[in-house]
């Protein structure tokens, strides 16, 4: 039999990255600080996780300028969602082959 | 490889992080009750106004109907509104900021607009309706749309807000046969199960 251990996403295996997938699954789209806010991680270690995201483009980003000031949104992208639903799926089967 | 317990905590976390994006958990359980005593002060006050000396428990044809009379109580039941909803923001940016969260968040958004559809409608249907000469019908009415107000809200907070939202309407529609008793409704459904709930949810989420 295949582990279900195999089926889980490498890049999802963080628990921020996890979080960040969660929020924005649940929403067309979100800015940096309230994302920030709600997982209450600092600037960098958000920044870090999202670019790994956006590197395997489970994320698109879209920067524009709100009155001169930087506004960046977040999506999550069909990639994205698809390897969240693995990830999750993956994750309910490994505590279940435990029990 | 992970141990197994720390799949369970992020599955856990996922949880939690929907929940918080997609829901308003700040709102506290004591601005029910404190909305609830608004509601019976001002309900006392208009039960002097419009009723007395005729005991409050009488069933009347009549009601108010003089235009002066009409504006107390309108007075009346924004003052009450107004410091309903002042309590309720002040006691939830204090609970949000317990939790660290912000009040604004897309969640609270959502919860706003929500509400307010169902609400405005309600309201300028209200007012319609007194215009009209219905007076009878502004309580049951206005019972009626907050109960659907809520309903609709509970998607976006506390589920169980939901279940208030049913007692309200039913509550509505009693009312709507008797509508003599509007004012004994109203203090009944804005009052007594904005308290009864407030306390309910104290307990489960705030203590």
């Amino acid at each position: 039999m295949k582990s279900a251990f195999e089926n889980l996403d490498k890049v999802l295996e963080h628990r921020v990255r996890l979080q960040i997938m969660s929020v924005l699954v649940t929403h067309d789209a979100f800015n940096f600080n309230p994302l920030k806010e709600m997982l209450n991680v600092t600037d960098g270690n958000l920044a870090s996780h999202i670019k790994a995201l956006e590197k395997e483009k489970y994320v698109s980003v879209s920067k524009t300028f709100v009155d001169r000031k930087p506004n960046t949104k977040y999506k999550v992208t069909e990639k994205g969602r698809n390897a969240f639903k693995k990830h999750l799926d993956a994750l309910e089967e490994v505590i279940k082959q435990q029990k | 490889m992970k141990e197994i317990k720390e799949y369970e905590k992020d599955l856990a976390s996922i949880r939690t992080m929907m929940e918080r994006s997609a829901k308003f958990i700040s709102l506290s359980g004591l601005s029910g009750v404190l909305a609830g005593v608004y509601a019976l002060a001002g309900a006392v006050a208009a039960y002097f106004m419009v009723h007395y000396p005729i005991s409050p428990f009488r069933y009347r044809i009549y009601s108010a109907s003089h235009p002066e009379m009409l504006w107390k109580l309108i007075l009346i039941a924004a003052l009450v509104l107004a410091a309903s909803l002042f309590t309720g923001l002040w006691l939830s940016n204090k609970k949000a900021k317990k939790h660290n969260l912000t009040l604004w968040t897309s969640a609270s958004k959502s919860l706003l607009l929500n509400l307010s559809i169902p609400l405005a409608t309600g309201g300028l249907f209200i007012l319609i309706i007194l215009y009209n000469g219905h007076y009878g019908l502004a309580a049951p009415a206005s019972l009626i749309f907050y109960g659907l107000a809520l309903i609709q809200a509970s998607s976006n907070t506390y589920d169980e807000i939901r279940y208030l939202g049913y007692c309200e309407i039913v509550l509505g529609l009693i009312s709507a046969l008797y509508p003599g008793y509007g004012l004994q409704f109203w203090a009944l459904g804005f009052g007594l199960l904005h308290i009864f709930y407030g306390v309910i949810m104290y307990n489960k989420y705030d203590k």
